[in-house]
């Protein structure tokens, strides 16, 4: 069953990093600024959505201050990166702060369980959110040469390779024994526990993978923004978007966070310019109706559908 | 020195508040082992309910509070029959789970509702008694923020007797103690929770009146809410109302005093920081079993 499960998530996997290969010409192809912009939106989302899986979808902990290492990533690349370091180690090393943030905290985090480990990082990210935007309060924009050579191009590639690495990471992660052991940890701790498995260090790991990949969507975000606040990163909005997206695709799998993010961004996008002032409603209601009608995500959608047409 | 002492006062009056708002989520958390993100929106609802009970029907805004409660205890029976009764179904893991989803996506539409009927703007009830200050030994006390206090007090201290006296109020406790056993002594629980959750979002309709009154609101207050509730669930552990009033002063002063401190930007960081520390050192709560 595993076996068969494995091969499964790597069929997956290399359908996922064949279709973004595909992406790879689009802005020779298409000349559309909003087009680009919008698959940019959903590569970024991809990364966003899978590093917040591998905590909650593997691990099973439910981290509500993500948005805290998404925002440590930004704010490390694009000082670094203003400062003149080219963008990838920029990147490279607001990732490594973040997790490392993140190890800090973390044995004192994971003391904490189920719900309360949820308001406790919720609380997290708030306390780096005011902070940042008390020490930092003025608005972060490129300077004037860097504006001039701004290319959309150059962020969209970086941005399909980010979508790569983290589907890749995901991928390796649910074939290794780490993953099996996150799982285990993920189904019942104590069980875990009791038959071996070192809960702490692989929740660290998790949390490390998690918070590392948030830093690099975060560095992505810094590279491709002209303009915004140095708190705009550490905004809760970045959270609950990774949450919506990875349990509207389907929490725990590698495909799932994928369709999440395309669905996500794709109807916010069409709904905004559809529904201006209400689209936000429109949003939050069908997001419940998905919540309350299909529990595990499109993937469990699909799954039923296959089902009944079997049947 | 006074200024500390009035930083203090400031901080107890702010505290009754960020007591009345927990309780209606320390009700909610407690006995149907539902987190709802959403509280804080419920608070901001329950301050708009108010702000146009007294625009249109020109009602003294503490006698709002007669109209509010109802209507928002309403809404909670309407929340849980549409949605978090489904949600109290699942296992206590999932459930968790997703009401932290359905509380995201309702905390959204109730933002995007409450802009598009009273705008972005931050509102506040303005009374013919809302200067009224009060003065006792140098320290100034506003009379609306006062009379607040004492209302948040026996809003909290009512539902403590509902819980202790009333034959459904010992359901409830007795349902978020051990639902099982609640089940198999012949409770009905999921009336249970529908009560505990109604009554929880009628706490926080009146806490929503009473910020409005001495405080402001916008659309866009309720996560700062919903963190103030749940820091202060934290802090006073579940289980007990008066517990949960207690708790509300003790972050309201512990703000004041780092503001004094550290300067006015910082409170809010500190009470987080607070928050944390007993969340890591006493999981349980100051005051939790």
């Amino acid at each position: 069953m595993r076996h068969l499960a494995k091969r499964h998530e790597l069929r997956w996997a290399a359908g996922i990093l064949l279709a973004l290969a595909a992406l790879a010409p689009l802005p020779l192809a298409v000349r559309r600024e909003d087009v680009l912009n919008t698959v940019f939106l959903v590569l970024l989302s991809i990364t966003l959505a899978q590093s917040w899986n591998v905590l909650a979808g593997y691990a099973g902990q439910v981290n509500l201050g993500h948005a805290a290492f998404v925002g440590l990533g930004a704010l490390v690349a694009r000082t670094l990166w203003i400062g003149g370091t080219p963008i990838v180690l920029a990147m490279g090393a607001g990732a490594l702060v973040a997790a490392a943030f993140a190890l800090a905290i973390g044995a004192a985090a994971f003391r904490l369980r189920g719900a309360y480990f949820a308001i406790g990082t919720l609380a997290l990210g708030e306390i780096l959110r005011t902070t940042v935007n008390n020490v930092l309060p003025e608005i972060s924009t490129l300077p004037t040469a860097t504006i001039g050579a701004y290319r959309l191009s150059h962020r969209y590639y970086l941005a399909l390779g980010l979508a790569a690495v983290s589907v890749v990471a995901v991928a390796a992660l649910s074939a290794s024994r780490a993953g099996l052991g996150m799982q285990a940890i993920r189904e019942d701790e104590e069980a875990a526990e009791a038959s071996g498995v070192g809960a702490l260090r692989l929740k660290l790991t998790a949390l490390a993978l998690s918070t590392g990949l948030a830093g690099l969507a975060g560095g992505l975000f810094a590279y491709y923004h002209i303009s915004y606040y140095p708190s705009h990163p550490f905004s809760p909005h970045w959270t609950f978007d990774a949450l919506l997206m990875t349990f509207i695709g389907g929490v725990g799998t590698l495909h799932g966070p994928v369709l999440g993010a395309i669905l996500y961004v794709v109807l916010k996008e069409y709904l905004a310019v559809r529904w201006v002032d209400f689209h936000l409603l429109i949003f939050g209601a069908l997001f419940i109706a998905i919540v309350l009608l299909l529990p595990g995500g499109l993937v469990q959608a699909a799954e039923r559908a296959r089902r009944l047409v079997a049947r | 020195m006074s200024g500390l002492a009035q930083q203090l006062v400031l901080g107890l009056l702010i505290g009754g508040l960020y007591g009345l708002a927990a309780a209606g989520l320390s009700l909610v958390f407690g006995v149907l082992k539902v987190l709802n993100v959403a509280h804080g929106e419920l608070i901001m609802l329950g301050g708009y309910g108010a702000f146009w009970v007294v625009a249109l029907l020109g009602l003294d805004p503490f006698a709002s509070l007669l109209l509010v409660v109802p209507l928002s205890l309403v809404l909670g029976l309407c929340l849980y029959w549409g949605l978090f009764g489904f949600v109290v179904r699942a296992d206590e893991e999932t459930r968790v789970k997703n009401s932290l989803l359905i509380g995201f996506g309702l905390a959204l539409a109730l933002h995007t509702v409450a802009v598009l009927l009273w705008t972005a703007d931050e509102r506040s009830i303005v009374t013919p008694y809302g200067g009224a200050v009060w003065t006792v030994g140098g320290l100034s006390l506003s009379v609306v923020r006062l009379v607040s206090l004492a209302l948040a007090f026996a809003l909290i201290g009512g539902v403590h007797l509902l819980l202790t006296h009333w034959r459904w109020g010992k359901a409830i406790r007795a349902t978020a103690e051990d639902w099982q056993a609640a089940l198999l002594t012949g409770i009905d629980i999921r009336r249970a929770y529908l009560l505990a959750f109604a009554i929880g979002t009628g706490l926080a309709g009146a806490a929503g009146t009473l910020v409005s009154v001495g405080y402001s609101i916008s659309p866009s207050i309720g996560l700062e809410w919903t963190l103030k509730a749940m820091i202060v669930v934290v802090l006073a552990g579940l289980g007990s109302m008066i517990g949960t009033f207690v708790g509300g002063l003790v972050l309201g002063v512990a703000e004041a005093v780092s503001a004094v401190v550290f300067g006015g930007p910082y409170r809010e960081v500190v009470g987080l920081v607070i928050f944390v520390v007993v969340l890591v050192v006493r999981p349980r709560g100051l005051f939790g079993r």
